[in-house]
């Protein structure tokens, strides 16, 4: 049968599987919407801004392993998709977003609502198209979603013109292969390079692992383990790794990098060898470079042959699939025990206790987070925003299940806290999921919780409220002397009466001896909750390793009755609304 | 990345899908990652349907290999040699155009011959001529005319192929989808 460009889209996205899209209609893609009509196999999730729609189905991508997709009208639709793709692309996110666009005989003559979509996108998307003939539709979203799915995944944009959605009709016909002749999948690795690496591994008497996002995009969690277990190597996870191993796992370090965990981050200065595992050295993680792990060599596993060598000089860069590269290494591993490096890490925890809390009267943001995780028991999902919130519930909340952290770790988006959560809500709806957000960042994305509400994603909110832009007023308190400009909210709403105004539960906690009603109350609601926690203000994110700067100068929080290395505010209590 | 290597100049073929935007991918990629082309030429392939092109990069070791391996990574690209270790053949055309008197007419001809360059226009007061070659003929060329006043130089960058049977792809860069091992 002979269909129209739009109908060869949906029928082409139940082909790949995509059974939930997220977007808002314009002029230029309503065409597709007029087929989606007729496609209930394909739930389409209408949000308030197209932001909200590249960053739940960001969301939805990483809780779900499937591929997220989006879509947007020409012009401003596509624009403000943006910032989602781009955060998708640092984080190698499988995501499709498909983008109307004007007519063909319009395009280039800058008319209403024309913008360059696959220019703007060109340098933050894994790969874009313009599709300029309905009879390519097929085979552009087949490929679109193999591209976004295998090797390091991405975003892919597809762009289409209004007339070749709806115009001349064309036989559909879904393509049996893709047609990219210049697109490679790595599989296994070199087997003389892996015995190489395990060769490396089976000499360390220090070894230490660094799990990255890799390792839950490659379902290697399994393989890491057992080879952390069979070698005796203790791992550290970067920030978008948490997740890969049980928190509780006795040889799980924590987070290591800018504020990760004090012992994490000596146990990489004093290792002799790092095992980096579908991670890429990232700034955040190594600081400066030049002081990163000076003791150690360096095994390097990627899918991306790009990451290999680019930041930190290997002694063994192995390109593949960790998965794969993982199954030919570990046979190759002798069994170990480093009972003197095991002992010396626990004893630098005991010296560095930086993942404690510290006894306080105020209601301390850590301390919320840790009774959180406490009444959640780890399970479920825990979605965050960008800021110290995020720092602190990469510290202190624990994980049980792979995939279940889902933060904006490479650009850092402020605001991915509403929308993500709610992608990742509706692709795991048994799960719970609970949004940690900032004040600032909840009213980036806050007008999607009418999204959450109509589509009955059961997001759970946790705010926690320092009425300020916390992490920014951190950096000016400790590099700017303390001159809070722009930093601190003197007008914020009454997030409670938000939530009522969304028709759903506001409940504001005030003390420590509130938090856990209160969590237990929100869990216990039907729908989406939003809970205030008025936390204590101007709290610093420790330990902190400056930008650029290396463990030498990290510092630590002062212990009990230790001067703060910091004093109070400069501003009043007006700030809290 | 602490790395002593010293710059220098690597010729680069890559084959790649003759697409609308191909090219805005590579230059966006270059001038993202703060890479520096010194010379690019492309133009068809003998297949139907890819282009080949030859880049002339400046840079260590670490530069050149993250050149290749980040043109690699672009879907539309479908192999990439760094071949500056290989036996090759390079060639570059170039149109000048000169300044010419009565007086220095003749002395420019000679020297034209003497490259092997020809002259394809000759005006009242100027001339414009073209030479084919390796880029240190040209050099050579354009520092003998420079006295008598170049007008305009037109230089087309370096095309390159790697002698004998093999097509310059199939040795790879260094470290192409292999990683690699340093000791
Ligand atoms: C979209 C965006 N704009 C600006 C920033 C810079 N930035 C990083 S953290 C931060 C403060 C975040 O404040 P909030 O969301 O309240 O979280 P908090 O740090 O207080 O926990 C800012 C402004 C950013 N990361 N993202």
């Amino acid at each position: 049968m002979e269909l129209t460009g739009a109908e060869i889209v949906c029928e082409s996205l139940l082909k790949e599987g995509a059974d939930v899209v997220f977007g808002l209609p314009g002029g230029a893609v309503l065409p597709l919407y007029g087929a989606l009509s007729s496609y209930p196999g394909i739930r389409h999730i209408l949000v308030r801004h197209e932001q909200a729609a590249a960053m739940a189905a960001d969301g939805y991508s990483r809780a779900t392993g499937k591929v997220g997709v989006c879509v947007a009208t020409s012009g401003p639709g596509a624009t403000n998709l943006v910032t989602g793709i781009a955060a998708a692309q640092m984080d190698s996110v499988a995501m499709v977003a498909i983008t109307g666009q004007v007519p063909r005989p319009a395009i280039g003559r800058d008319a209403f609502q024309e913008t360059d979509v696959t220019g703007v996108t060109l340098p933050i998307t894994k790969h874009n198209m313009l599709v300029m003939d309905v009879k390519d539709v097929a085979q552009a979203i087949h490929d679109a979603f193999h591209i976004a799915r295998t090797g390091r995944p991405g975003p892919v944009l597809v762009d289409i013109p209004r007339d070749v959605l709806l115009g001349e009709k064309t036989e559909f016909v879904w393509p049996t292969t893709t047609k990219l002749p210049g697109y490679k999948v790595p599989g296994e690795a070199p087997e003389s390079q892996v015995a190489a690496a395990a060769e490396l591994i089976n000499k360390a008497e220090r070894p230490l692992i660094m799990a990255g996002h890799g390792v839950l995009i490659s379902h290697a969690y399994g393989l890491m383990t057992e080879l952390a277990e069979k070698a005796q190597v203790p791992v550290i996870t970067t920030l978008l790794g948490i997740s890969s191993i049980p928190s509780d796992h006795e040889l799980n370090l924590g987070m290591s990098g800018m504020h990760g965990m004090a012992y994490a981050n000596i146990a990489i200065d004093e290792a002799d060898l790092i095992i980096g595992l579908g991670m890429r050295f990232d700034d955040r993680v190594t600081g400066r470079i030049s002081d990163f792990a000076p003791n150690a060599k360096i095994i390097h596993v990627d899918i991306d042959d790009s990451e290999v060598d680019k930041n930190v000089k290997t002694t063994v860069g192995l390109v593949g699939d960790l998965k794969a590269v993982l199954g030919q290494m570990l046979p190759k591993v002798e069994a170990n025990v480093h009972i003197d490096w095991l002992r010396h890490i626990e004893e630098l925890k005991i010296q560095h206790p930086s993942h404690l809390v510290r006894d306080s009267n105020e209601l301390l943001p850590q301390y919320v987070l840790q009774r959180l995780t406490e009444v959640t028991q780890g399970r479920g999902i825990v979605v965050t925003g960008v800021g110290q919130h995020q720092m602190w519930a990469a510290q202190h909340c624990k994980f049980t299940e792979p995939n279940t952290f889902i933060t904006s770790g490479g650009l850092g988006t402020m605001g991915f806290e509403v929308p993500a959560a709610l992608g990742a809500q509706v692709g795991r709806p048994d799960s719970v999921v609970w949004s940690v957000c900032g004040d600032g960042g909840f009213q980036m994305t806050m007008c999607d919780i009418a999204t959450a509400v109509e589509s009955g994603a059961d997001v759970k909110f946790a705010i926690l409220n320092n009425t300020s832009l916390g992490m920014v007023h951190q950096l000016q308190d400790i590099f700017f002397e303390k001159d809070y400009v722009a930093s601190e909210y003197t007008a914020n709403p009454d997030f409670v009466k938000i939530a009522e105004a969304y028709g759903i539960r506001g409940i504001r906690v005030t003390q420590q001896d509130q938090v856990v009603n209160a969590v237990q109350q929100a869990m216990e609601t039907a729908g989406p909750v939003i809970v205030d926690f008025m936390v204590k203000e101007d709290e610093i994110v420790y330990p902190f390793i400056p930008s650029g700067q290396s463990v030498k100068e990290m510092l630590e929080e002062p212990a009990p009755g230790e001067p703060s290395s910091k004093s109070s505010s400069k501003r009043s209590s007006t700030g809290r609304s | 990345m602490a790395q002593t290597n010293h710059t220098e100049q690597h010729t680069l073929i890559a084959l790649v899908e003759d697409k609308p935007g191909v090219l805005t991918r590579v230059a966006s990629m270059f001038r993202r990652r703060g890479f520096n082309i010194a010379s690019l030429a492309v133009g068809n392939s003998e297949q139907p349907g890819l282009s080949r092109m030859t880049f002339v990069v400046n840079g260590d070791d670490y530069t050149v290999g993250q050149v290749a391996k980040q043109l690699d990574k672009l879907i539309d690209v479908i192999e990439v040699s760094d071949i500056t270790k290989e036996s090759i053949v390079t060639r570059e055309l170039a149109l000048l155009k000169v300044t010419t008197t009565p007086m220095t007419r003749g002395e420019i001809i000679q020297i034209v011959n003497l490259f092997r360059a020809n002259i394809i226009d000759v005006g009242s007061e100027s001339m414009v001529i073209e030479i084919t070659g390796e880029q240190d003929k040209t050099n050579a060329l354009n520092a003998l005319l420079q006295p008598f006043g170049i007008i305009e130089m037109h230089r087309t960058g370096v095309v390159a192929m790697v002698r004998g049977q093999a097509n310059g792809l199939a040795t790879g860069y260094a470290g192409r989808c292999n990683g690699s091992v340093h000791n």
